[in-house]
């Protein structure tokens, strides 16, 4: 039977074909979707990590004790989990163990453009790189194979366009792979340097192994027609290769870590001119290089970004793409924006009007940055708000501290902001942290997280409490407050500013595209408004300036009632 | 076949892309789609690409290919203007969401798109689809109404079609879907 699925429900249903027991991961776009399918088949136990780190680790241990095991995380996410990653290679795996890696060329919804290719060959790892959904889930089975066979954690790269397309899918059944024997075996699970030294060497010599597995391996595929063009590619370039240049021959690797260098080097001698075309960094043309090899590639095409059929045959052949219609005027774009009944608008509302320094973190309240709200400082990676608060304040002093906060969602903070504010408190800082508690992981599409006291298959758990958590590890004064009552909240805000000592404030409303946000109607501005435009300050997207004042689009109005909280002459009401 | 799916993130267009890969399907046709997921969903401009033929090798739709758009906004349909091909049918939902520049007056939304598209020799298939879904009973079934109007402009059979909602529609929300398809199929 055939299925159109996004490549990351095929990387899933591979997961489910090869037998795969166990996954673990932290959402990250273009990512999540492999996870939220696989928490589909009832015969794998699922779980969100608090973070890669986490996640890659309950992988492993899986894997250590014989099962098939998965996580899967976005390209930063490696990041976080680069640590049991290398250190896996040494070990290597009893059952399988694939670590699914998915990059954001083009930055979709990312705050960098790192090539994670580039970690398969610091980490000594086999790496495949699919083209579509089909081999999507080809390659994950393969992927268990080459794992198991090979004594080795295998990667296997997506990007956006490969996770984010939808392709067609064979399905098959089942492959039942019930956890292998665990034998206790020091020499090869307990990483010691008298240990990790020998291992060290086996690495050395899979890779090799791996290498000469590859110049065999169905997983790449030559196909040969005029031979005036050649092309080296692989996953979502090949597909575009493929439709700007349909007559020329083709090395599509399957497997881009080690290359298959015998293949490589017979396929290049077989054509004229030799192309590698791969986006992001020149990964696979250092490497065929360094063979000796000669081939075009980066002195002709982008490092940054995403390629097209039409930018490969503008910077190839010189051929220009027909022009188009145009549009004769400059329109306005259209960013992301905080949805209407955001519970992050009342605290950016705050932050603005008391044009503080925000330390900013990885969320959907990134989009605070924007105009009008426009309050954020900087953000640089997941957690990093806190610790970077912190950094500031020593750099800048106490005064600086009082009117600079931290801001982080309820997920962040438990991935890997907990560990800023247990820095922030043991080394005696004074700052004020907000954690945004929305109740649910938002950005990633609202996935559930260790404060919401759901599992990922919607079971009740055990949930951490914000509160008592931030007391534990140090911090006297917290606060619950509700962002949609805007004066409070600015008044405890301001509290916190002043107190000597490292303070937090829970600024608790749920979500408002979940159910228990419970809006309902819509608001309406009256003859009352004095066309203050203090409503406009909030960026909502319901709310518009006309040439007769404001008006609230009743489409987009969920009836949340911030404006009506915020407008000083009573002139919005709920309707 | 080349056909883009433009609006404003949570406008529904995942569900419209889905019921375009069914129909490709049961044509017998090898398809792709690609849908953007994560950041621009937030009230950003959002475009997914479905693609169809005997062979698709990039998901992805360039200026000039496309044979359809499908715009769920009046601004989006626009600013995906340069995609669509010469002859290309252009249906346009008759609904306007101003975006933040407009909303905090650092810019101002263009005026009379409508007309200026038409003026280009462009054939442009404007509907409210918004009044089909409220005729429909469920204002949410904006999107499957465009893809009724969208249907009538196809070259695949209604059978296809009706066979397509099937595939791709919770059967929950079936009747109200099929009943704001078939007056967008009907539109005109």
């Amino acid at each position: 039977m055939k299925k159109l699925m996004l490549g990351n429900e095929a990387v899933a249903r591979g997961a489910y074909e090869a037998g795969v027991s166990v996954a673990s991961s932290y959402p990250g776009t273009p990512s999540t979707e492999i996870t939220e399918f696989i928490a589909k088949y009832d015969e794998i136990y699922s779980e969100w990590a608090p973070n890669e780190k986490v996640a890659v680790e309950v992988a492993s241990g899986a894997a250590i004790a014989g099962g098939r095991a998965l996580s899967a995380m976005k390209h930063v996410g490696v990041n976080v989990a680069a640590d049991p990653l290398f250190t896996m290679s040494y070990i290597g795996v009893n059952g399988g163990l694939v670590l699914c890696v998915a990059d954001d060329p083009g930055m979709h919804s990312s705050q960098n453009e790192q090539d994670s290719r580039n970690y398969a060959i610091a980490a000594k790892v086999p790496m495949l790189e699919p083209a579509d959904s089909s081999e999507c889930r080809d390659f994950v089975k393969k992927a268990y194979e080459i794992s198991e066979e090979f004594d080795t954690p295998v990667l296997l790269r997506l990007t956006t366009r490969v996770a984010h397309s939808q392709s067609e899918v064979e399905l098959y059944e089942r492959e039942e792979h019930p956890a292998k024997e665990y034998k206790k075996d020091a020499a090869k699970h307990v990483m010691v340097p008298a240990n990790a030294r020998p291992k060290h060497v086996l690495v050395e010599q899979r890779m090799d192994a791996l290498s000469k597995y590859n110049d065999t391996s169905d997983l790449n595929r030559v196909e040969m027609n005029d031979t005036k063009i050649g092309i080296i590619t692989a996953g979502i370039a090949y597909q575009y290769a493929r439709e700007a240049f349909p007559n020329a021959s083709f090395l599509k690797l399957g497997m881009i870590n080690p290359l298959p260098e015998n293949l490589i080097r017979d396929f290049a001698a077989k054509v004229k001119t030799l192309y590698v075309i791969e986006e992001l960094d020149p990964v696979l043309e250092r490497q065929i290089k360094a063979m000796g090899i000669t081939a075009h590639g980066k002195d002709l095409l982008p490092l940054i970004g995403e390629y097209s059929a039409a930018l490969l045959r503008e910077k190839i052949l010189g051929e220009k793409p027909e022009a188009g219609f145009t549009v004769d005027e400059t329109i306005p774009v259209r960013p992301p924006v905080m949805c209407p009944g955001c519970s992050h608008r009342g605290v950016f509302y705050v932050l603005n009007k008391l044009k503080l320094t925000v330390s900013g973190d990885i969320g959907c309240y990134s989009l605070g940055s924007a105009k009008p709200l426009d309050s954020i400082d900087s953000i640089i990676c997941m957690g990093a708000s806190i610790s970077a608060l912190h950094g500031m304040e020593k750099a800048q002093g106490r005064e600086f501290a009082k009117k600079s906060v931290g801001v982080l969602g309820d997920s962040t903070f438990l991935h890997s902001g907990i560990t800023g504010l247990i820095d922030m408190v043991y080394n005696k800082g004074t700052s004020t942290v907000i954690i945004l508690d929305n109740s649910i992981t938002g950005m990633t599409g609202h996935q559930e997280n260790p404060a919401t006291g759901f599992t990922i298959k919607g079971e009740p758990t055990r949930q951490v409490d914000l509160e008592k958590l931030c007391h534990a590890v140090g911090i006297d004064k917290v606060t619950i407050a509700d962002p949609f009552c805007v004066e409070d909240f600015e008044k405890v805000l301001r509290e916190h500013l002043e107190a000597e000592e490292p303070t937090v404030i829970i600024a608790q409303r749920p979500c408002a595209l979940l159910k228990k946000a419970g809006y309902t109607g819509c608001c309406e501005i009256t003859d009352a408004c004095k066309n203050c435009k203090m409503c406009m300050k909030l960026g909502c997207p319901a709310i518009s300036m006309t040439s007769s004042g404001p008006v609230i689009d009743e489409t987009l109005c969920n009836g949340c009632g911030l404006c009506v909280n915020i407008c000083k002459f009573g002139a919005i009401v709920k309707k | 076949m080349n056909i883009m799916i433009v609006g404003v993130g949570g406008q529904g267009t995942l569900l419209a892309s889905r019921i375009l890969g069914a129909a490709a399907l049961r044509a017998g046709k090898q398809v792709k789609l690609s849908e953007v997921h994560g950041m621009s969903q937030r009230g950003g401009s959002v475009v997914t690409y479905v693609k169809y033929g005997d062979r698709v090798d990039s998901p992805v739709i360039e200026p000039g290919e496309a044979d359809m758009i499908i715009a769920f906004e009046e601004l989006e349909a626009y600013r995906s203007l340069p995609y669509l091909k010469k002859d290309g049918v252009l249906i346009v939902n008759t609904q306007k969401t101003n975006p933040m520049p407009v909303i905090t007056g650092a810019m101002e939304y263009p005026e009379n798109i409508l007309d200026k598209l038409t003026a280009k020799g462009i054939r442009v298939v404007a509907c409210d689809a918004l009044r089909l879904a409220k005729e429909a009973g469920n204002i949410k079934a904006v999107n499957v109404a465009l893809i009724g109007v969208m249907a009538k402009n196809s070259p695949l059979s209604k059978e296809i079609w009706d066979g397509a909602l099937v595939d791709a529609v919770p059967a929950k929300f079936l009747e109200v879907n099929q009943k704001a398809f078939s007056l967008g199929y009907n539109h005109q």
